[in-house]
């Protein structure tokens, strides 16, 4: 059954989106995850993606229209000899079920079974038609690896079997991403953000979060020491390419405490918390000119530091140069913000709706600190956490910033 | 070892293994069709009855039920018979025995009797005999428990499995290729007894597995020469041991690689190459870095015309195509 | 590992190439030589580091952490590399 694909919301703050582009025609095949438009919104060009695997259908509406939140975009049609996955579309009439006469199990989304068990298959696999081809075949091998690393599959091409991608690719999509990259073209549209739409997005999620959420507010003084000076020795023995930056020791440090702290990583929706069932951080990023964007690292809890920082990197580059996906701006299960080296003490975060928690990282000085029976010089970070009081308690609060400084003390364990 | 070496043909080094039982142990006796004052079908006792007389090189009347169920009594009562069935497709009128009887003795009995028969068979195409005598159907034993079934493929194998096979308490059944017959080769003068588990690597490489075994193995080692031209490493494996398999060496080797392909005279459905790929497919997933391929005989009978049969069973341009589809060539 | 010899002025332009690639946002921009990168111009850590990183893969200059406070300027960047690149 023909079913609709609307126009998606990218966060609490966003009212309506413009139509820029369709990056894929009626009639092709999609894949879920598949991006088929480009949208304006008050945080730039966004590449939307499709959440299921369909065929791209009729557009419903026309590039440069602005459109709500929940409008109908265009027309997605089931793949052939599959059930809608819409649970309310009645399951497609196959050749099997007339034939052996059984009743479509009830209910949810239903992938009937092919008619006639499949002939076998040829000794070459290539048999199925270029057109019939989902774009992101990856090898299970490709896959795992990714996972490891971090690496996203829907932006690499495949060389492998049927145009899979394989271990060859992602590890020359590695090279790749430890060199510079080169910057991306500029969308021919505009993909920086509007500023002043961008103001107002803020103004809007901001005024809702310090209306609707109670906060509450904690600091706490990290010695950071011990990790500046493996970071530093860390570096030295590295090319430029391959350093890191301090923020995604704080970024992997938050993700692996808030395993312990499963109220401090979801969402409140419709009065109550949702957990959320993986850790994507959201990385607060500052656009040159005013305004932030803070886009997803998924699963930053399962990445090393060298894929956390190639993930940071990237996304540093598509705030810069347009290019963010939507499912990175509505991902987010958390959000670390941190002000680099030329901030100042201490950053008390305001919680961006419907998340729960936002932690904050001052910029690192050498401050005078008590060691033992004496006063030492030592480089201090000052880590804030701004929760919302209805699903956590200052308790728990301090626990989480406590668990964060242990695990900033062991950096070679990040 | 002495190091020392001798020209010999997989034939050769069979009998030679047969006489080697013969001297070592009195239990040992050789029986089937035609295996005495004829030779063999495929020549492999031919001169043995002369040396061993009739008590031990014993012809059969030609019926597989009945020589084959004599030969598991004689092991129930002490003996280690060698049974020698013509070929596979002949084994199925032995087939109740080997199953029913042979195979569930020693569980049924709780351990009380053992079968330590050894059943060689012929296998597989390629000399022109049709369909009733050309299947390669080992995946039918190498389905059932309480048996052993191993291909030996290389003149060590053909030379070293048979003493261990009838030192082994359970029935084990060993599958001789009858292309193989004819290979010539080197052997150590010395060579004895090898184990009949356990997989070989043949060839190592790091590109792709090449999974194979018996009258296969040939000519994928062939495929691998050819690929390596192209700059392809494929490692070869040789199953040897079709029950049980050894997955531990698949498994390491499709994790090195990340690609395998398993080439079988059977018929693809239901094959050993169904069963091995099932396996890195439990066992090795997450490792793959393509499709599993598979090159099987094309399932028909296998026709009589040497062009219709060359080209119903796996050969090396097949096997270098498939090899070269994992890695999206 | 043989460095090409190459002027002031080239090294100058490959700075400020490398600069608009990672900071395509600032390619309208007329950058001063003189002017502070990080302050005039709110480049922040990712910017700072992925154009030592672009310098160091152009110019074959190894640049360590210690050395990034004599980068602050295009022209202070140029007068860095050009010694750096100097034969022995």
């Amino acid at each position: 059954m023909t079913e609709r694909f609307h126009m998606p919301s990218l966060g609490a703050d966003m009212e309506a989106g413009t139509l820029i582009e369709w990056t894929r025609q009626p009639g092709e095949r999609l894949a879920k995850g598949d991006t088929i438009a480009v949208i304006e919104t008050q945080k730039g060009a966004i590449e939307v993606e499709v959440f299921h695997d369909a065929i791209m259908g009729r557009p419903l509406i026309a590039i440069g229209d602005r459109v709500p939140v929940g409008a109908p975009m265009a027309e997605l049609e089931p793949l052939e000899g599959a059930a809608s996955p819409s649970p309310s579309a009645p399951p497609a009439a196959t050749g099997a079920q007339s034939a052996g006469g059984r009743a479509a199990p009830r209910g949810s989304a239903h992938r009937p079974e092919p008619a006639a068990a499949a002939p076998p298959r040829s000794a070459t696999p290539a048999a199925a038609s270029a057109a019939a081809r989902p774009r992101h075949r990856a090898s299970p091998a490709a896959r795992r690896l990714a996972q490891r690393r971090g690496l996203d599959l829907a932006a690499l091409t495949g060389s492998g079997p049927e145009g899979a991608i394989t271990l060859a690719d992602l590890e020359a999509a590695e090279a790749r991403a430890g060199q510079p990259q080169p910057a991306p073209a500029r969308r021919p549209s505009g993909g920086k953000a509007d500023l002043a739409a961008m103001r107002q997005a803020i103004a809007a999620a901001m005024s809702r979060s310090k209306r609707e959420i109670p906060h509450y507010y904690l600091a706490h003084d990290i010695d950071f020491t011990a990790a500046a000076a493996w970071l530093e020795r860390r570096n030295g023995e590295r090319s430029p390419g391959q350093r890191l930056l301090s923020g995604v020791l704080f970024i992997k440090a938050v993700a692996l405490t808030l395993q312990a702290f499963p109220e401090l990583n979801g969402f409140h929706r419709a009065g109550r918390f949702e957990p959320a069932d993986a850790i994507h951080v959201g990385c607060a990023i500052a656009i040159r000119g005013g305004g932030l964007v803070a886009p997803a690292i998924h699963d930053a809890d399962r990445q090393d530091l060298d894929a956390l920082m190639a993930r940071l990197r990237d996304l540093v580059a598509r705030v810069r140069s347009g290019g963010l996906k939507a499912s990175e701006l509505s991902d987010p299960t958390v959000t670390v913000s941190s002000l680099g080296e030329r901030g100042v003490d201490r950053l008390y975060g305001i919680i961006y709706p419907p998340q729960v928690a936002i932690v904050g990282f001052g910029t690192p000085r050498t401050r005078p600190w008590v060691v033992g029976d004496a006063v030492r010089p030592r480089t201090l970070v000052t880590a804030t956490l701004a929760a919302d009081h209805r699903h956590s308690d200052g308790h728990r609060g301090a626990l989480f910033l406590a668990g964060l400084a242990a695990h900033l003390q062991a950096p070679e364990a990040l | 070892m002495s190091g020392e070496t001798i020209q010999i043909t997989y034939r050769e080094a069979v009998r030679a293994a047969i006489r080697e039982a013969l001297d070592r142990d009195p239990r040992v006796f050789l029986m089937g069709e035609d295996v005495g004052r004829y030779g063999g079908c495929y020549a492999v006792s031919q001169g043995l009855y002369d040396d061993y007389g009739p008590a031990r090189i014993r012809d059969t009347p030609l019926s597989e039920c009945g020589f084959t169920g004599a030969g598991i009594g004689a092991a129930l009562g002490g003996m280690w018979p060698i049974v020698e069935i013509m070929t596979v497709n002949f084994s199925l009128l032995a087939l109740d025995q080997i199953v029913n009887n042979a195979a569930t003795i020693r569980h049924m009995s709780g351990g009380q009797f053992h079968v330590p028969v050894v059943i060689r068979m012929a296998t597989g195409a390629g000399k022109q005999l049709a369909a009733q005598h050309s299947h390669s159907l080992e995946t039918w034993y190498a389905h059932v428990p309480g048996l052993k079934v191993a291909a030996p493929a290389t003149l060590e194998d053909a030379r070293g499995m048979l003493w261990t096979a009838l030192t082994d308490p359970d029935p084990v059944i060993l599958f001789e290729h009858v292309m193989l017959y004819n290979r010539a080769g080197t052997l150590a003068a010395d060579a004895s007894a090898v184990p009949i588990t356990g997989a070989a690597v043949r060839r190592a490489g790091t590109d792709v597995s090449l999974i194979t075994y018996g009258g296969c193995l040939f000519k994928t080692l062939e495929a691998a020469a050819q690929l390596a031209a192209a700059d392809i490493a494929a490692e070869v494996i040789d199953l040897r041991s079709l029950r049980p398999l050894d997955d531990a060496t698949l498994m390491a080797s499709v994790a090195k690689t990340h690609r395998a392909v398993i080439i079988d005279e059977g018929w693809r459905s239901g094959s050993l190459a169904a069963e091995v790929s099932a396996r890195i497919m439990e066992q090795a997933f997450w490792e793959l870095d393509a499709p599993v391929g598979r090159v099987c005989s094309a399932e028909v009978p296998i026709p009589y015309p040497k062009h219709l049969e060359d080209a119903a069973v796996p050969q090396v341009p097949a096997i270098v195509a498939a090899a070269k589809a994992t890695l999206g060539q | 590992m043989t460095t090409h010899p190459l002027s002031r002025e080239a090294i100058l332009a490959i700075a400020l190439e490398a600069l608009t690639r990672v900071a395509p946002d600032l390619a309208d921009e007329s950058i001063a030589p003189d002017a502070d990168l990080r302050e005039d111009y709110d480049l922040d850590s990712m910017d700072f580091l992925n154009w030592v990183a672009a310098l160091h893969e152009r110019l074959g200059v190894d640049i360590p952490e210690l050395d990034y406070p004599k980068l602050a300027t295009l022209g202070a960047a140029a007068d860095y590399l050009l010694q750096a690149r100097a034969p022995e």
